[in-house]
């Protein structure tokens, strides 16, 4: 029997899902291998019987938890897509401010209309078995990731930072040119795509195991950076990790 | 029908992007409650941004929506160099006006082959269709691909686009790379004319229904406005982009997390049929031929018909790149430094960006300080502007249709709702219906 499959999301842009419909013929042949239950976004049907469950998206609020807890008991094996699931992604730069002037900014006076928290990622309220890292996710990664867990492997992530792929792929160091770049300290894996496309690395796949910040500074301080432009920088996807350090 | 109870709860209308849902009570014939709540959980972007450096807006502002990300990026670098007057080249307006056909591509495709098609063909999603109809979803699936090598061509990514930049591009395609997309499109006429013909025998599907309304959208006198324009209304005109909140006027209900917006009458429309209707005109000739096969003429006031303008801009986009690329290669493409970074202009100043995309005109307005620190910001979502005339289409609808079943009322309202390709995450930001 095939296994079942069901995909949700929480607070996010879908574009993880998204990937997902970018596989174009190659999602034919994930069909003949998995049985799709649940995926909202594109069936009608829906069903609580699944044995892996893919989830998108942070969770930002205190009722979305009782859901992902029920999902988790639904299903045999918990993935989590993207940065927001992965890391709490670009949702957790809210974290770094007043909670009650967030929510003002946005809504005024109805502010207590809305109800947000800290955003974080979807291990800091279940137990998560797999991970697909990266905003967006890229669709090879989580082939790969996919068929690890059908042959029944733990999927391997690399443990090592972006600067890595990016030497590889021959690139002109970002701070050489002058910009900040968190590929140093980044987790590897994207074959350090921002890069090749004339930026710098943001972070979205998250902080590498044991990230080398003093070798971090050092780079910093010989191309006339601060710690505080770095910090700035991290911030973007880090917001979760970083408390939690 | 006097007597008629109905309680459907669709909790969460699927085959949209986010969550939204319909409430429907009707006791002994009367309608009680017809509503479109959204539950979404709220993101706060434009509070995250606030303490943002303006080299980094685009980035973060993007991720509100996987799927018109590119969208967002323009909208948001358009208000950035409004607010710097940082001006770009006429070469890097021509690339960004086909990245953002590619986004208008492979959105449309999207919805019309995966979200839309299921329903004219009676299944619950494009899943059983793989198998019935392997022709059409091999179509669906080349047309999408080539949307999404389009926009990684560009933009160097298909979603969270990388190569946009405040005053032009990291990086640009090479002629050659843009001589073999413009084949590419050339060659993919054919499927676009079968994905046409499929959709014109299903169109008899598509309910006959009309409210009036008024439609929001850019407009110019040169070109059928994506880019830029002014911002015109059926009803009213046309008047500059940076008075859009006289015609936005957002206003919060409890039911959603999503704001509202109106302007003329209780409701507007925006998206690809708002356009069509206020710039049918400056459509390219296969794209008016298009229109024509389906009866499509403005002002044509059927939001299912919203589905059919979507097809025509496809048509649209695809023959008005190749347009674009026949300019650039005649112009001859000029080369840019590699890791290009064109602007370090730092100006304090408010700047509004506005940007047609796949859903319907979008705004980003924003306030930098002079080290060019974000203070301020706002965003209007296509989607956002539109719930408010999908509730009011419902509760037009929904009497003209008591007399079905439960289960065909509920579809006709999915229908409706997806008509009008929400993105709901984009709004907050989500489809449910609860008939009672």
């Amino acid at each position: 029997m095939k296994p079942k499959v069901a995909f949700f999301d929480f607070a996010g842009c879908e574009g993880d899902q998204l990937q997902i419909a970018n596989l174009e013929e190659d999602i034919l042949a994930l069909l003949s291998q998995v049985e799709v239950v649940s995926f909202r976004e594109v069936m009608k049907e829906h069903s609580d019987n699944y044995d892996i469950a893919f989830i998108e998206g942070s969770c930002t609020r205190l009722q979305d938890e009782d859901r992902l807890k029920q999902i988790r008991k639904n299903a045999k094996i918990v993935v989590a897509i993207g940065s927001c699931a992965t890391i709490g992604g670009i949702n957790s730069l809210k974290n770094y401010k007043d909670i009650d002037d967030v929510k003002k900014t946005v809504y005024g006076e109805n502010a207590k209309l809305f109800d947000t928290y800290s955003a974080r990622p979807i291990d800091a309220v279940i137990p998560v078995d797999a991970y697909v890292h990266g905003c967006p996710m890229t669709k090879e990664e989580f082939l790969s990731v996919v068929k690890s867990l059908l042959l029944g492997k733990k999927p391997e992530i690399p443990n090592y930072p972006v600067c890595v792929e990016c030497k590889k792929n021959e690139n002109v160091c970002a701070f050489e040119r002058g910009q900040v770049c968190v590929g140093p300290v980044t987790r590897a894996g994207c074959n350090s795509c921002c890069v090749n496309e004339g930026t710098i690395c943001w972070g979205c796949r998250g902080l590498i195991d044991n990230p080398n910040e003093n070798s971090e500074k050092e780079v910093l301080i010989k191309n006339g950076l601060t710690v505080d432009d770095a910090i700035s920088k991290f911030r973007l996807y880090y917001g979760w990790q970083e408390r939690r350090k | 029908m006097t007597n008629k109870n109905l309680d459907i709860n669709v909790h969460y209308v699927t085959r949209v992007e986010g969550h939204g849902n319909i409430h429907v009570n009707v006791k002994d014939g009367v309608i009680e409650k017809c509503e479109w709540a959204i539950p979404e959980a709220p993101r706060f972007f434009e509070a995250m941004v606030v303490g943002r450096q303006y080299t980094e807006l685009h980035h973060i502002t993007s991720r509100i929506c996987g799927i018109c990300s590119i969208g967002h990026t323009l909208a948001s670098l358009k208000a950035t160099e409004a607010a710097m007057g940082i001006k770009i080249s006429e070469q890097d307006l021509k690339l960004r006006k086909i990245a953002l056909h590619a986004e208008n591509l492979q959105s449309h495709i999207l919805h019309l082959g995966f979200l839309v098609l299921p329903d004219l063909l009676g299944v619950g999603s494009v899943f059983p269709l793989a198998s019935s109809n392997p022709n059409e979803v091999k179509t669906v699936l080349r047309l999408h691909r080539h949307a999404n090598v389009m926009s990684h061509l560009l933009c160097g990514r298909t979603t969270h686009p990388q190569r946009l930049i405040p005053g032009g591009f990291s990086k640009i395609p090479s002629m050659r790379e843009l001589v073999a997309l413009r084949q590419v499109l050339k060659d993919s006429v054919p499927d676009l004319l079968a994905v046409a013909e499929l959709i014109k025998t299903l169109a008899p599907k598509l309910p006959d229904f009309t409210r009036e309304t008024e439609f929001i959208g850019l407009t110019s006198p040169d070109e059928y406005a994506l880019y830029d324009g002014a911002l015109g209304s059926t009803d009213t005109g046309t008047v500059p982009v940076n008075d859009y909140l006289s015609y936005t006027n957002e206003y919060i209900v409890p039911i959603s997390t999503a704001k509202r917006a109106k302007h003329n009458r209780a409701s507007y429309m925006v998206g690809a049929l708002a356009r069509f209707n206020l710039n049918y005109d400056k459509l390219s000739p296969m794209a008016k031929q298009t229109a024509e096969m389906f009866g499509l003429k403005p002002v044509c006031h059927n939001p299912f018909m919203n589905n059919i303008a979507q097809l025509v801009e496809v048509v649209h986009s695809v023959e008005d790149s190749i347009k674009l690329i026949d300019e650039l290669e005649s112009a001859g493409l000029k080369k840019q430094p590699e890791y290009n970074l064109p602007s370090d202009k730092v100006k304090a100043g408010r700047g509004v960006g506005a940007v047609e995309v796949p859903r319907g005109i979008l705004f980003h307005d924003y306030t930098y300080n002079n080290k060019g620190t974000c203070t301020q910001a706002n965003c209007i979502i296509p989607t956002n502007q539109n719930h408010g005339n999908i509730e009011l289409d419902m509760q037009t609808l929904l009497p003209q249709i008591l007399d079905k079943s439960e289960k065909e009322i509920e579809l006709a309202l999915e229908m409706l709702v997806r008509a009008y390709d929400p993105c709901i995450s984009c709004s907050t930001h989500y489809v449910k219906v609860h008939f009672k």
